[in-house]
């Protein structure tokens, strides 16, 4: 399980980051999708990967902690989502506010000149 | 001890938090006066109890709490359980700081620049909410929650008035802070995973304790996690971001701007301090930071030598500003940190006056001339029919408007490059001199000299660009003579007046920063307030 995580987040970085260094905005959103995707996996799996422990307190199973899951990464996971959500939203706005005023969806605003 | 002084410390973040919910419910054209009234009525609000705790962390005032620092249990939860406000020396400084330019900053906006786009005085107030969040925070992914929200906020700042300039170097901005922030998640994540505490006063005790394959992970973290505050203190070469996007911000967004490069430098402070005793990474101090400060000053140099317009001019003298502090606090010994933190808060006044005053300056000059008619155009500010909105009525002409322009222009002058006889000079002298002194070997000598120089030569740099581009645009004769308001000159020279009060004031104020520097540097002070729980010889806990 550890191998297929690990290869999961190394793949959506990696995905990520190249097309982070794109030069189209669109390229770069997906891009810091994908790395958003890795990184929220990343918390996630710093919290010790488990099967069958579940975060709460469950009074059939009794409290002792080695029978749950670290809730603190998944509750870090869930406010990462909910910041990434909100900037990925602001930065398409920005990006279609771009496109309108600049006419091109290059990162910096204007065509590169063409030799 | 009881009632309300014990909930001080939470004000800072309620305040505004409250303020902008209810400025988003006063909608409607006719209601902008009192959303106005709110907002200037809640930033006095936050600058007096900024003042409050400041008196209390010096014990000025009888504070609700024992010992030197507060500490304020969130919902009653103690640490490291519960996420905690640490209130201190430093971070009061830095929240007077933040009002006082708050306060200038938006009542300069009041003007004209808060109506030239949407819920501009929400933001300022959700900026206001992250940047007393992030220095008042014990605990570090409230820390990253708190850095979200400033930078949020100043995402819709950076674009306040739009315009093709600023939307180009706001999709720079937001992608580097995007990427930034990633940084930050998985560094707290490998931090948490090592030590299982996000606590900043449980890392401190635990880190010592960590075995060796843990503790490279945990330096992998930290790494990240320097690199981070790094970016938003402007650090070369993680830069290159902020002139086009300070330099394309409107003038009271640029100028509550300047301290936001101020909190990158003060979350590396904190940390440096507080892993001092562990052998904090590369990223928190030493060598590194001191030569990484160094080329900072240095690509800020180049900058403002090349500078053509003053907006790019301010902008690279805050990247210099920023390589003076991390230098400072790179360099060896803890003594610079007392002249440094004077040096912050003359750099965070005088840039925070110089970009109002260059906008002042400016103004009536093609570029930003028609940017402006642009945005008013666009946004439907200029309303013939509503004559508070004409310029003509609400601008009293101060006369000898561009006598006014000239002398604040050669005032923040003095004071960013470091000229006597204003603070400027003080704060850069008091640097150069610890930084001479405290050299005991030939490597810090060479080292303090290398500060010398640098500092010099960039003051240097400033003073050519700065008469050059002074020259151009105070002794153009075809300008018209500038019609001031009060709203917009009196923040500036309020902010000027400030530093002149630190100037004459040096000797008790250097006394502070030094007490400052010499309480932050005691980390165990600090970790004891937050966790009182005693530890035993063997390093268990009871």
């Amino acid at each position: 399980m550890e191998i297929v995580f690990a290869l999961a987040i190394g793949v959506l970085a990696g995905a990520g980051v190249w097309l982070l260094l794109r030069p189209r905005t669109f390229q770069v959103i997906m891009g810091l999708s994908l790395l958003s995707y890795a990184v929220n996996l990343f918390i996630f799996g710093m919290g010790r990967l488990r099967v069958g422990a579940a975060p709460m307190i469950d009074p059939a199973r009794g409290s002792n902690p080695a029978l749950y899951a670290d809730p603190l990464p998944q509750a870090l996971v869930l406010t990462a989502i909910v910041i990434g959500f909100a900037t990925t939203a602001l930065f398409l706005v920005v990006l279609l506010a771009a496109r309108g005023l600049s006419g091109t969806d290059h990162v910096d605003g204007h065509e590169p000149e063409r030799p | 001890m009881s009632g309300w002084q014990q909930h001080l410390p939470i004000f800072p973040i309620v305040l505004p938090l409250l303020t902008a919910a209810l400025l988003l419910l006063l909608r409607g054209e006719a209601r902008r006066p009192q959303r106005a009234m709110l907002a200037v009525l809640a930033m006095l609000a936050q600058l007096a109890t900024a003042g409050v705790l400041f008196a209390m962390a010096e014990a000025r005032l009888p504070a609700p709490w024992p010992g030197e620092i507060g500490v304020y249990a969130l919902g009653g939860w103690v640490a490291p359980v519960g996420i905690v406000l640490v209130v201190d020396r430093l971070s009061t400084l830095l929240l007077l700081l933040t009002a006082t330019l708050g306060l200038a900053a938006l009542v300069y906006s009041l003007a004209r620049w808060s109506r030239v786009g949407v819920y501009y005085l929400p933001l300022f107030q959700c900026l206001m909410l992250g940047l007393n969040g992030a220095f008042l925070t014990g605990d570090l992914f409230n820390l990253f929650v708190f850095f979200e929200i400033m930078l949020t906020a100043s995402y819709g700042l950076a674009l306040h008035g739009s315009g093709l300039a600023r939307i180009r170097a706001a999709v720079h901005y937001i992608v580097i802070n995007l990427v930034a922030s990633l940084l930050f998640l998985i560094a707290a994540a490998l931090i948490y995973g090592v030590t299982g505490t996000l606590n900043m006063a449980d890392l401190a005790r635990q880190v010592p304790m960590l075995a060796a394959a843990d503790r490279a992970l945990f330096d992998t973290g930290a790494a990240l996690l320097g690199i981070v505050f790094l970016v938003k203190a402007g650090s070369w070469p993680l830069n290159f971001w902020l002139p086009a996007a300070y330099g394309a911000a409107a003038a009271p967004v640029a100028a509550i701007f300047a301290i936001l490069t101020k909190v990158g430098i003060y979350a590396l402070l904190r940390f440096e301090t507080l892993l001092h005793a562990s052998d904090a990474p590369a990223p928190f101090e030493g060598q590194w930071l001191f030569y990484c400060g160094l080329a900072t000053i240095a690509t800020g140099t180049l900058g403002v030598l090349a500078a053509q317009r003053l907006d790019r001019l301010a902008s690279f003298l805050v990247i210099i500003s920023s390589g003076a502090l991390l230098a400072a606090f790179g360099f060896n010994g803890t003594s610079l940190t007392g002249p440094a933190l004077f040096y912050l808060v003359n750099s965070v006044l005088g840039s925070g006056a110089f970009f109002l005053v260059i906008e002042l300056a400016e103004r009536d000059r093609s570029r930003a001339a028609d940017l402006l008619a642009v945005s008013f155009d666009y946004f439907g500010g200029r309303d013939p029919e509503d004559p508070r909105h004409s310029d003509e009525v609400v601008g009293v002409a101060i006369p000898l408007g561009i006598t006014f322009l000239g002398f604040s222009f050669i005032v923040c002058t003095l004071l960013l490059i470091g000229l006597p006889p204003l603070s400027g000079f003080i704060a850069k002298f008091a640097l150069l001199s610890t930084a001479v002194a405290a050299a005991p070997d030939a490597a810090n000598t060479l080292a303090a000299w290398l500060l010398v120089a640098a500092l010099l030569l960039s003051g240097l740099a400033g003073l050519i660009t700065a008469s050059r581009l002074g020259i151009r645009v105070f002794w153009d004769s075809s300008r018209k003579p500038p019609r001031l308001q009060w709203l917009e000159a009196g923040p500036v020279a309020a902010l000027m007046a400030l530093c002149i009060v630190l100037a004459m004031a040096a000797g008790p104020a250097m006394r502070y920063f030094n007490v400052a520097a010499r309480s932050l540097h005691d980390g165990r002070g600090y970790v004891e307030s937050v966790l009182p729980i005693q530890i035993d010889s063997e390093g268990q806990r009871p």
